[in-house]
């Protein structure tokens, strides 16, 4: 092919060439080995991955339902992408970060972050809130591809704190972001300082092949993964709605952060099943079509054809789980509804650590407004 | 005592911040084997090593992004911007990110952070070296901004803001860099969130920062020849203000003109004159008066001196000031 005549795209490269997935279980359950991603799980793992799966689904169901009952102002659902979150999120170990979007309900889930900590930004009683350093989860960035450069440079932290004594780091930092942002000048940024400085960072981007109405055509015209190779480090491709290889391709990037080898560039190569959020309409800008041919390899009931077709799961551990699921689900509807809304001081605070005199002066005269009120209420 | 630049004087206060705490770590574009197109960080990186004195990647949104993450991990980090025209890459991470982050988080998160920022003109450069980008930052809610006027308090400015747990702009006026003062660095520090009054005086208030300040003291001194006597406060401080200094003075002068090299409209200048007029309305003989930039971008340098206030504009709006 002549330099010039190139018909790269999304999906293949220059040479027309289609890049083979990372796959370790088909979307009809079969289990599949891969030449250099091993992965080796106990019955117990294996029902575990399920699990999570089930009820972090079930969790983005009911707060899409909650946001239709005026519950939520808007929720950003991850329907599909539930294997290419949990996946990476049990990939990881305690002393690594994660820098979400605003869309890592999953990885929420797997770093033990209560969903309800979630409902409360997509309600409007908080700003996210949790503390970061509690879960190594930090909060939700909603600026497209911020938190890569958060990422990075808290991997630069993990490098100057030092490494055990084997010279390995005690852990590293992963980005989540998408194919939107993987336009954004941040994201690239993040790449070379990643590389230059060698730092021990992943990035895990969830092709979910739309940016809201975009199509990944707009954003690329080569497989993103191979992106990677022009900063500098490694990238790969992987079946995103294939939870036991988003595990293993992510659990060898965090090794090879951690052993000091620097970042990867994971593609988790998934569809957007619902809408971008509750306020979008999909149906103005894709095909029924597509969506038909993605259910097909939806990441739940290929682990389930695998754990059933194997007998590594009795149906007494569905029977339970639907009852867990059912548990949760109770947990998140009543949690969301008895969320108290701030008091109006609350705007007031945490402006900064060191309050000013100016900011605490517009909190007493807002406060001396309030109770001038007759009775005192507003 | 020892003399000391305004460059110098930041020299050694980011070594003593260096020596005092192994968590500050300095950041930016040239800033290590280089020290900096000013020479700030001179010697820095040879003696706090590379880890400390890090050469980044010429790119600003990632200079402030990975202190963001950095901060996240614990460390203190002091960002350079090369020069204020090259601050907007980063506008992003400081203001939406940065200047955020403690809030979001109920305070779980701080962000001691802190960013320099070469500000002003007046040294004949080509355009985005010159400007004052300063009423951006003081508008952004959880930011802190700073402005020094001389060597000593460069000196103690830059410890205090690298101190600080909330993220500072700590603009240097690029113009005073070679201004020498003597000091003994020993001798305690003013509180950083202080104006101060340089210049006592009973006619008219002149309120001025970074690198006005020196215009605003020269004026005072020629004012003096004409028998008018002008009391020069150094804000220090653009976010928070500090209105006791400023109120106070303007309360026993009746009158004041605000200096600043940013343009005029919605700048520093506009803000004081809302706090005076609301807080000192009964003192005052004279409306509020500015001295400022023009709403124009900076212009080519062989004009910029038309373009800066300067003491002939400052008299000027004395002047008329006393008109009233």
């Amino acid at each position: 092919m002549a330099e010039g005549d190139l018909t790269a795209d999304a999906a293949g490269d220059v040479t027309g060439h289609r890049p083979e997935l990372v796959q370790l279980l088909t979307p009809e359950g079969e289990r599949v080995e891969h030449p250099d991603y091993h992965l080796d799980l106990t019955p117990e793992e294996l029902r575990g991955l399920y699990r999570d799966l089930v009820l972090v689904r079930r969790i983005d169901t009911e707060a899409t339902a909650l946001q239709r009952q005026g519950e939520l102002g808007i929720w950003a659902s991850l329907l599909g992408q539930e294997a290419a979150q949990v996946g990476s999120g049990r990939a990881m170990r305690p002393d690594d970060f994660a820098f979400p979007t605003y869309r890592e309900h999953g990885v929420a889930w797997c770093r033990g972050v209560d969903p309800l900590w979630l409902l409360g930004l997509f309600r409007g009683v908080n700003l996210g809130g949790w503390d970061p350093t509690a879960h190594n989860f930090n909060l939700y960035t909603i600026v497209i591809g911020s938190q890569t450069l958060h990422a990075t440079g808290y991997a630069m932290g993990i490098q100057r704190d030092g490494g055990g004594p084997n010279g390995e780091y005690p852990g590293a930092a992963i980005a989540y972001f998408g194919d939107g942002a993987s336009s954004q000048g941040d994201v690239n940024e993040a790449f070379v300082w990643a590389s230059v400085y060698n730092a021990p960072v992943v990035f895990f981007c969830q092709n979910n092949q739309w940016a809201i109405s975009e199509p990944i055509e707009k954003q690329t015209r080569i497989p993103l993964y191979q992106r990677a190779r022009g900063f500098g480090f490694p990238g790969v491709r992987v079946d995103g709605n294939d939870v036991l290889a988003c595990l293993a391709v992510t659990r060898a990037a965090l090794a090879r952060a951690r052993e000091g080898s620097g970042p990867t560039l994971i593609e988790a190569y998934t569809y957007r099943m619902g809408a971008h959020t509750t306020s979008d309409d999909p149906t103005r800008y894709r095909l029924a079509d597509e969506l038909e041919s993605w259910k097909l390899k939806d990441p739940i009931e290929r682990l389930k054809a695998y754990l059933v077709r194997t007998g590594l799961a009795e149906s007494a551990f569905f029977t339970d789980l639907d009852d867990e699921a059912e548990k949760l689900a109770q947990h998140v509807r009543e949690g969301c509804r008895s969320l108290p809304d701030p008091e109006a001081a609350s705007i007031f605070e945490n402006v900064y650590v060191e309050q000013t005199v100016p900011v605490a002066r517009q909190q007493e005269q807002f406060a001396g407004y309030l109770a001038s009120f007759v009775g005192g209420e507003h | 005592m020892a003399t000391y630049t305004l460059a110098k004087a930041l020299t050694e206060g980011l070594r003593k911040a260096m020596e005092r705490d192994p968590k500050v770590v300095i950041m930016g574009e040239d800033v290590g084997r280089l020290g900096g197109v000013f020479r700030v960080t001179d010697g820095l990186q040879k003696d706090f090593g590379e880890d400390r004195v890090i050469d980044t990647p010429l790119a600003e949104s990632g200079i402030v992004g990975t202190a963001i993450g950095l901060a996240m991990r614990g460390y203190r980090p002091v960002c350079e911007i090369q020069f204020d025209g090259f601050v907007y890459p980063a506008f992003d991470q400081i203001v939406s990110q940065l200047a955020k982050m403690h809030y979001r988080s109920k305070g779980s998160v701080r962000m001691p952070v802190v960013i320099r920022i070469p500000c002003g003109g007046g040294i004949g450069a080509v355009e985005h070296h010159s400007e004052s980008p300063e009423a951006y930052f003081a508008h952004t809610a959880g930011l802190k901004v700073v402005a020094c006027s001389n060597p000593l308090d460069a000196y103690h400015m830059i410890q205090q803001s690298i101190a600080c747990d909330d993220p500072v702009i700590f603009f240097e006026p690029k113009r005073r860099y070679w201004e020498k003062a003597d000091f003994d660095p020993a001798a305690e520090a003013d509180p950083l969130w202080q104006a101060r009054v340089i210049r006592p005086g009973t006619d008219v208030t002149v309120l001025a920062y970074g690198p006005m300040v020196k215009t605003a003291l020269d004026a005072a001194t020629a004012a003096e020849e004409e028998g008018r006597s002008l009391e020069v406060v150094d804000l220090r401080t653009l976010s928070p203000l500090d209105m006791d200094t400023v109120l106070a003075s303007v309360r026993r002068t009746g009158r004041c003109v605000v200096v600043h090299e940013a343009p005029q409209s919605v700048g520093l200048g506009a803000e004081l004159a809302a706090r005076i007029t609301e807080d000192a309305f009964y003192s005052l003989e004279a409306p509020v008066l500015r001295v400022t930039g023009f709403d124009t971008p900076y212009p080519p340098s062989r004009v910029e001196e038309e373009y800066l206030p300067d003491l002939d504009r400052v008299l000027d709006a004395v002047d008329r000031s006393l008109a009233f």
